[in-house]
Formats: structure tokens, sequence, C-alpha cells
């Protein structure tokens, strides 16, 4: 307090932060990417345990034999289904009857914004089927959910078939305290969240689907199986859902209990666990698992129909078996067990999972970084904001002050004039004007693509795609846009002024994203901040210029996708990745109206904006 | 839904029309009662029932008695038991008194379970015994199989042995038909020295299930987050034709903050406006809410009654053990006069006697049901009582303390004040204040 209150030291203070700023910003970047790179180590990387109680002692002995029987339904289920050429909902309906369940059917349909092209759909209308499992001497407060998405690429019939055989076997048995919901969803995702929003009684998306006729109470927990084949190699575990929201960490644990236990091979990001911790091999194969963890999480994209669970404060996961040239396969009996095991465990919760993490990340399935310990990576890159801010706010205030004062620091910039006046009515227009930008890259590609598609020769999704690129591009013409409204007098102390607030308004958001999702906000943060720190209307500008486009939002993204691929070990060619990226692109501004994703509101009503600022800076005239 | 039908049943067994208007028997006797029903959604409800005056022996070994074995009944999807004692005259003018002892015990059985997927059903397969003798101490001593047939054209069902005699009664407005075994009857157990009954379904029960009551209702917590929420109960009246008003009770606790202007009756897409609405509204830790609504249903309609409420936070006092739980809401209460459907049933006028036209039976027109729904469970915004939060409750004091003294150091502006000559008076002041040795101001 002494320190700040003084003046004199203050003015010390402040010296100091102006003579040894660039080295702190570089320190403390440097230390930011650094700290999530060794993430992945030991000190950093803890083994995970299992916190609930209710669900660790108690061990429970697998009885399931269906594997014949899954077979079978399997068989079934995809001969109907290429029969009738959708979801068999009567065969489903007396199957889940003739195996003794409570029968429900729920019909949706939703009119996406725009074509899909990726899933090649647009007027979608499915039915969902659901069977009930009552609990004997239960009052149905309390639920699971075991939820088989099928969507026209994915049949997922072995899924079904393994389903409808536990739910026989499942209907067999006296312990039950929880009523069991087994789902079957057509259109994966949005037949999900059709019934998650009739489930809940809620209207998010716009889904037009007729009301449920059967709950079961608050449910607990949810598994969605993905399964692609009669026999498996591995088994794939999903964490992330929508906008990064995580499950519980104990639902992964206890997974992971029932792999160990069954001696399956489990897979997290589809790398197998690292054995040998000691050595730097597991850590740096941990680092990948960690950065594609990160790279899913951040894009907000549920990677599983478990993700559209989360919202509803269901914790949930996907489990994907993956068949490929692996020498040793387990049959359906053995995925079947585990799940048993599973659901029986989560038959014993007394209270909702909550004991574990919710904020984590994993660099391999049994180790776990928590929240306090990859927090300080994000901080040291906002920092460089905030050291940016401060010298900014001393360069101002200084200046402010009088030349005299001012003129002590030696290796600041030249003293300005004490003339000058900070007005703060000329930041107004480009902070409304950017703003206006973003408004118009939300609202326009998906408003406008109806003249867009009748005056080009373009589909309506590729309009969309084209205009939000447009007015991405066209926010890039703003600084010649903004001179006319700007009043030209004072403009060094303007434009400091301008960065200032928009360095502040970044660190702000990134702040925000961090705490919410730490993944998007980390990424974000590692790729805003090193153009943002820099911006300066004066030195060579082109450079500068090259270096804040290579750091906007989009090319993040599309840097992003690039890393995303190598790190699944199939590199993109330039090409390639241009149309991935045009893809995503539909796919997240589709995602968002879908099912009220973030990511894409969020880059074009906040970062976006705030990217423009500097730009702004950047061709500030002097 | 399984567990009402049961309950209901042997209410009206109890105060059924034959128990007030017959005699006492005339000595002190054990009458057992054994009923078998199949229920709407395939499982079989088995009621119990002892009547015994208190004076007599209760010690019961044989007869039905022989069935209740603890593990079969505890292997059950629901079970209830009861107790009934009341004092009865023993003759007309009521002079003396005994003691009337009722237990009475029902069971529902998983006919899935125990029937391993099929749903025909045995007394051995229930219970893992039969029947072998009477009590000899009991004067009445019954099974009845309800062998009601919904399907009109044939039967679909099938009881063995064949029973001597049926009785046909209605029961909650529908009318039943029962096999009646009486095993004071030496002929019903002498034929194979036990007695095993065995009922089968001619033909897979799934799509002949019995009709759906006229009345049903659902409750559900709708909505998602810990701030806000919906109560919404759906109310079913699936009678073709009639209306008949319900009367609705929610007793909802303080921690849920109802905002009664929301409340929202809306039944074929109409709102519907309740004839009569008696609310009290909470006050915190001392009562609950209570909402008491009649409600007119339309025929074959459904109603959704929706109230918001906002969640409480508690003090950490008040959360349970286990907060993470939730927290249970009350079910609704149901109260109606349900039409029957024996009523509902179309009358054939050609056969049926003139009269009828004029004198309608009204008696059996309808008859009272009343109806809990489920119990909900609500998750109320929960501190989580860990080291974590004990952190995060020591960081906002520290937060708290330092922010205002970091709150006026930014906001102050400091400015370094010249010491000033001061005016002529200063100066002399201060040249007095030298020759005597004071400071100078």
């Amino acid at each position: 307090m002494g320190l700040l209150s003084d003046p004199v030291r203050r003015r010390a203070l402040a010296r100091l932060v102006l003579r040894l700023n660039a080295p702190l910003c570089v320190l403390s970047y440097v230390a930011g990417i650094a700290w999530f790179l060794a993430l992945a180590f030991p000190p950093l990387t803890q083994r995970t345990y299992m916190s609930e109680n209710a669900m660790g002692s108690t061990m429970v002995e697998e009885q399931f034999a269906g594997g014949e029987r899954a077979r079978s339904f399997a068989r079934d289920f995809a001969a109907h289904r290429r029969k009738s050429g959708a979801l068999p909902v009567a065969w489903l309906e007396w199957t889940m009857r003739s195996v003794g369940l409570e029968v429900y059917t729920q019909s949706f349909s939703r009119k996406l914004p725009f074509p899909d092209e990726t899933h090649e759909r647009y007027m979608v209308s499915g039915i969902n089927v659901y069977g009930i499992l009552r609990a004997p001497r239960a009052a149905s407060t309390e639920s699971l959910v075991l939820t088989v998405p099928c969507g026209p690429e994915s049949p997922n019939s072995q899924a079904v078939g393994l389903m409808l055989a536990l739910a026989a076997h499942f209907r067999g048995q006296i312990y039950w305290a929880k009523d069991i919901i087994f789902l079957v969803t057509e259109h994966d995702l949005l037949g999900s969240e059709a019934w998650l929003e009739a489930y809940h009684d809620v209207n998010v998306t716009g889904m037009q689907s007729s009301p449920l006729q059967g709950r079961a109470g608050a449910i607990q927990a949810a598994v969605a199986l993905e399964l692609s084949s009669d026999v498996v190699t591995s088994l794939d575990v999903a964490v992330e859902g929508l906008n990064g929201q995580l499950p519980n960490l104990d639902l992964l644990n206890l997974f992971q209990t029932f792999c160990q236990k069954g001696g399956l091979l489990c897979t997290l990001q589809g790398k197998l666990q690292p054995q040998d911790w000691t050595s730097a091999d597991g850590p740096l194969q941990g680092v990948q698992t960690l950065l594609l963890m990160a790279l899913q999480q951040a894009s907000g994209h549920p990677h599983g129909a478990h993700g559209l669970f989360l919202r509803y404060r269901v914790e949930a996961l996907t489990l994907r078996g993956v068949n490929s040239f692996r020498q040793y396969k387990y049959d359906l009996v053995a995925v079947g067990k585990a799940l048993e095991g599973m659901f029986r465990k989560l038959n014993h919760l007394l209270e909702r999972l909550h004991q574990s993490f919710f904020f984590y990340l994993l660099p391999a399935l049994s180790r776990f970084v928590s929240i306090g310990l990859y927090m300080p990576a994000a901080g040291f890159l906002l920092l460089v904001l905030g050291l940016k801010a401060l010298e900014l706010w001393v360069q101002l205030h200084e200046a402010g002050v009088g030349p005299e004062e001012a003129g002590g620091t030696p290796g600041s910039s030249p003293p300005l004039p004490a003339t000058q006046r900070v007005g703060l009515a000329s930041l107004v227009a480009p902070l409304l004007i950017s703003q206006a930008v973003g408004l118009a890259l939300y609202v326009l590609p998906v408003l406008g693509q109806h003249v867009a598609a009748q005056h080009f020769p373009v589909a309506e999704a590729e309009a969309v795609v084209l205009t939000l690129l447009a007015v991405y591009a066209a926010g890039l013409a703003l600084p010649h846009s903004t001179h006319w409204v700007l009043s030209t007098q004072a403009p060094d102390r303007s434009w400091m002024a301008l960065k200032l607030v928009a360095l502040i308004y970044l660190a702000l958001q990134l702040a925000c994203i961090t705490l919410t999702n730490f993944s998007l906000g980390f990424l974000l943060a590692a790729t805003m901040v090193p153009g943002a720190a820099l911006t300066k209307p004066s030195g060579p500008r082109p450079l500068r210029a090259a270096l804040l486009v290579l750091t906007s939002p989009a090319a993040a993204l599309l840097g992003g996708l690039f890393l995303w691929q190598r790190l699944q070990e199939a590199p993109l060619s330039l090409a390639e990745g241009w149309r991935l990226f045009l893809a995503v692109l539909a796919q997240g501004v589709l995602a968002h109206h879908t099912y009220g994703a973030l990511l894409f509101p969020l880059l074009a009503l906040g970062l976006f904006p705030c990217w423009l600022l500097f730009w702004n800076v950047l061709f500030w005239k002097r | 839904m399984a567990a009402t039908a049961p309950l209901s049943l042997l209410v009206l067994l109890l105060l059924g029309p034959g128990v007030w208007g017959q005699t006492e028997p005339p000595r002190d006797s054990l009458r057992e009662e054994l009923v078998i029903t199949p229920l709407p959604s395939g499982d079989v409800a088995a009621t119990f029932q002892f009547r015994t005056r208190w004076d007599s022996e209760l010690q019961r070994e044989e007869g039905l008695s022989v069935l209740l074995k603890a593990d079969r009944l505890f292997h059950t999807s629901y079970h209830s038991q009861a107790v009934h004692i009341r004092p009865v005259c023993r003759d007309a003018r009521c002079a003396s008194i005994s003691w009337e002892l009722r237990q009475t015990l029902s069971v529902v059985f998983d006919a899935f379970v125990t029937g391993q997927g099929k749903q025909d059903w045995s007394l051995f397969r229930m219970f893992s015994r039969t029947l072998t003798e009477p009590c000899p101490l009991a004067s009445e001593s019954r099974v009845y199989v309800d062998v009601t047939n919904y399907s009109q054209d044939n039967e679909t069902l099938e009881v063995y042995p064949p029973p001597l005699t049926t009785y046909q009664d209605v029961v909650l407005g529908t009318r039943k038909t029962y096999a009646v075994y009486d095993l004071l009857d030496t002929a019903v157990i002498n034929n194979s020295r036990s007695l095993n009954l065995q009922l089968k379904w001619k033909r897979p029960p799934g799509n002949e299930a019995p009709p759906t009551p006229f009345l049903y209702a659902q409750r559900y917590v709708s909505g998602y987050g810990l701030h806000n929420g919906e109560l919404s109960t759906l109310l079913y009246n699936t009678h073709p034709y009639r209306a008949f008003p319900v009367l609705l009770l929610d007793t909802v606790p303080w921690y849920l903050r109802l905002y009664v202007h929301t409340l929202t009756i809306t039944s074929k897409g109409k709102e519907n406006k309740p004839s009569y609405i008696h609310y009290q509204p909470a006050q915190d830790r001392m009562q609950p809410h209570l909402l008491e609504m009649l409600i007119q249903l339309p025929a074959s309609s459904v109603t959704k009654v929706s109230i918001q409420f906002e969640r409480a936070l508690l003090k950490w006092t008040e959360y349970t053990p286990d907060p993470n739980h939730g927290f249970y809401v009350s079910p609704s209460v149901l109260s109606a006069l349900v039409p029957s459907e024996v009523a509902a049933q179309p009358v054939d006028w050609e056969e049926s006697p003139l009269f009828n036209t004029l004198f309608p039976a009204s008696d059996s027109s309808s008859y009272f049901v009343r109806l809990y729904t489920e119990p909900l469970l609500v998750s109320l915004p929960t501190p989580d009582f860990s080291m974590p939060y004990n952190v995060i409750c020591l960081t906002c004091t520290v937060v708290a303390v330092c922010y205002g003294s970091f709150y006026n150091l930014l906001t102050r502006t400091f400015q370094i004040e010249e010491p000033s000559k001061g005016g002529l008076a200063r100066r002399l002041a201060n040249l007095i204040r030298r020759a005597r040795g004071v400071p100078p101001l």
C-alpha cells in the first residue's frame, strides 16, 4: 500500500514497468507456453483416484453373458433398418417391450437455419425411442441413461444390440435403485437434443417435438455408446461436451476402473496410455493427448452424444468401440460387462457425482491436471496484456503530468506534448463501428443467405460461409472508414487510449473464457496476445499487419485445424485445409443454432470486434 | 402408478358394501382372503387379508399364511402392510364389545422377473409354496382371482383348476369377475392334496392390457440450472365424453419460492380457469406453500398445471448431510369423483328394461379416487462444503478487505503540494514562532 501511495516510489515503480516492459512481456509469454507444455510432466500431473465414496470400495460382480443375444438383436436391427431406410421404430418398440421395458416414442422435427452439407440434411424429422426400466420399490425420482445415437452415417446397430441385450439382463435383476432409461435417438445429436429438451420441458434451440409421455425423475448420469462392429480392439472415451463442459472426473475414473478390471484396452483421444512416466517418452506422448484434448475442448463442439447432457447437469461420457488392426479383439460381452459394472456402481450413488473435479485436463486416461495447476499458464499469458496496458497507462498519465517529469524516463517513447488531452469521445466511434461489424458478422450470414443465393451462383450453405468471410474481410477495411468520424487532434494520445481500452477489453474477455473453458481461453490467448501486444501505428507497418492478421481469430481457427490434423497423424495439404476450414465455419454456425454452442457468437460478438480495435490502432493516422 | 391400484383396491375391499350390511358371524372367527389381480403394467398384485376377533387364537400355521414366505415377498416390486384394530359390537344392543383385528399385506409381483419373461403365473412360481389345507381355525378361507375378460370376443386367459364359482362386483368403477376358491370346500383341495392356482394367457397380453384408467397424472420438474425451474403436473382425463372436476392439492417446501403469477393451467391448448383456488404462501423455515385448486378436466384431454419457482439458498447449517442428493418435493394429491367404467360402457337399450331410462343407475356412475403423483427430487444451489469451498470463502474475504484500500488508491489522485511561502501574516507568525522555539506553521 505504502509503495503505491508514496508518489516518489510510485514513480520509481512506473519507471521500472516502463524500462523492463519488453523483457517482462516476453518472459511472461514464454513462461505461459512453457507452463502449459509442462502440464503433461509428472510434478504437475497426478494419478486419478476415485473420490466418490459410494463408488469406490463396493466392488460389483458382472454377470452379463448376452453376447449372442446382442449380436442377434444387432442383426435384426440392421436388417429392419435397411428395409425401412430409417430408424425401425416399430421393431424397437416391440423389442423393448418384449424385454420388459416401458416404451415411449417422441417425434421431433427441426428446420436447420441453412442446409448442412457435411451431414447432408436440412429439414430434419425423426423419432426417438426410449424404454424405461422401473426400479422396484423406488419412486422414480432418479434415473440413469444409456443412450445410443443413430445417424445416417453411423448406423450403430451393434450398440443398439448391446443396449437391448443389457436391458434384457438388467430387467431380470432386482437390485436397481434408480430407473434406467434406454434411449435410441435418430439423427444422432439432433435427436439427443430434442429428447433432452423435451425431458426437461424447455425449448432452447427452436426444436419442434412432441412432449414426452414417460419420465423417470432427475437423471443422475448418462453413458452414450457407439459401436461399429461386433468385435472391438479398444474402447475410446470422450469427455468433452458442448461449450467445453466436462463431466465429473469420477465418471471417467469409474470407466477406467472397469477398463482395468476387464483388461480392456482403453484410449483417450485415440491415444493409448503411455506406461512409462519416469522417462521423457511418456510425458511427451501425454503432451500430444493434452493438446488434442485442448483443441477438442476449445472447439466447444460436443465430442459425442453425451456432450448435450452436460448442460442439464447430467454427468455423461461417450464410449466408442474402435476396431483397428490389433491382434487382440474383445467381443460384445467384454464391453457389456464394463457397462454393467458402471451402471451398477452408478446405481449405488447416494448423491449426484460431485466429489471429484469438474475442471481438468487429461494428458492420459489415468493422469489429470487440476484447475489449480493449469490456470497459471493462462495467467502468465494474460499478464502480458496487463503489463502492456500498464505501460500505456503510465505513458498516458505521464504525458498528462508534464514533460519535465516524463522526460526522466530513459528508454521510453519520447515525451508527448502536454497540451494533448485524451478525448474519450474519440474512442466511441471505433468501438461502436467494430462492434457493429461484429454484429453484422453474427447476424448477416444466416439472415442474408437467401438474398445471396438469389443473386450469386452459390448454394445457401456456401452463401453463409462466403458472407461470413466477406464480412470478416470487410471488417479489415474499417480503419479507412473510421477516419472520417475521428477528430484529428491528438492522434498519439488517442491511439494509445484506444489500445489501452482494447487491451483491457481483450484481457477481460480472455479471462472470462479461461474460467469456463480453459482450453479455448488459453489457445486464443496464445495466438492473440503477441499480435495485440506488438501493435502500434509506427515501425514496419506491413510486418505488423501480417503478424496481426496471423493472430486473428480466424487464423487461429485455421491453425488449430492444421494442428489437430497433424496430431491425429493425418496432415493436411493447404487446399484440403482450406476446404476443411470452410466446412468448419459452416459447422460452427450450425452448432450455434442447433445446439446452442457459444463459440461462434463469442468470436463474432466478442473477440473479432476486439481484434478490429487493434487493427484500427495499427492503421491509426498520425 | 402400479402401487395405487392394489392400495385402492384394498380400501374398497375393506369398506365394500358387503362388509357392513351383513350380520356378524355368530362366533368369534377368523376370516382369511387372498385376492390376486393382474395390473395394467403386466405385474400381478396379491392382497392378503386376515380378519379376526382379538380374543380368538392368533397363531396360524396353515391356511393362506403358508404362502407368506419372507424371501419371496421381499423379492417383489412393492409391498405394503397394515394392521387395523377396532371395537365391534357383540350384539345388536351393543352391551359388550369385541376387538376386531385386521391385518393386510399387499404385494406386487414383477411378473417379468418371476415368470422369466412370460406373464403367466402360478401360486408356486410367486410364493414357492402351494396351498395344502385350510386353516382349522378359520370360518372362511377363500382365494379370489381376477379373471375379468377385457376383450369382447373370446377368452384371453384361463385359470387352472377351473373355479367352481365366480363372483362379480364393481370395483373402482370397473365390473370385475373373480374366480372363487373356497378352501373350506373339501372338493377344492382334496383332488390333488394341494392347490396350485395357475393363470395362463392364451394370447400374449401385451396388446390386450386392461384399459387405462380414466384419471391419471404425472409430475416433473422442468428447466435446467440452479436458479429457476418449473413444477409441471399433467392430469389425464381419458374418458371419451365426460368432463369431471379434480381437486389438486400441492404442498411445496418453502425453499422453492413459487411465483404464483406464473401459475398456468391449460387443457387442449386453451387456458383452463380453476373454479376455486386456495393459496397459502410459505413462510421461510416455518411453513410450506399450500396450493389447492378445483380444476375441471375436459373429456379426453391432458391438462397441464405449471408454476415457476426460484431455488432459495439455504443457510449452511440447513443443508442435509447429503445435499447433493437433492431435496424432495412431496407429491401432489388428486381427489376426484371419477366416472365409472361401467357407466361409460354403451348400454344396450334394446336388452335393458324400459325403466332404466326413467331411473338411471346414478349411484354407480362415479367413484371416489385419491391419487398421489410421483415425488420430485430438486437440486438446490449447494456449496461443496470442502477444502476449495473454504479457500474460496477465505479468498473472497481477503479480496473484500483489500478491495477498499485498492479502490481508494486507484481513484485518488496524488498531487505534490509545493510548500508555499504564505502571506505576510503567516510569515510574521512564523517569525514569532521561531523566536519562541515552536515549529512554524
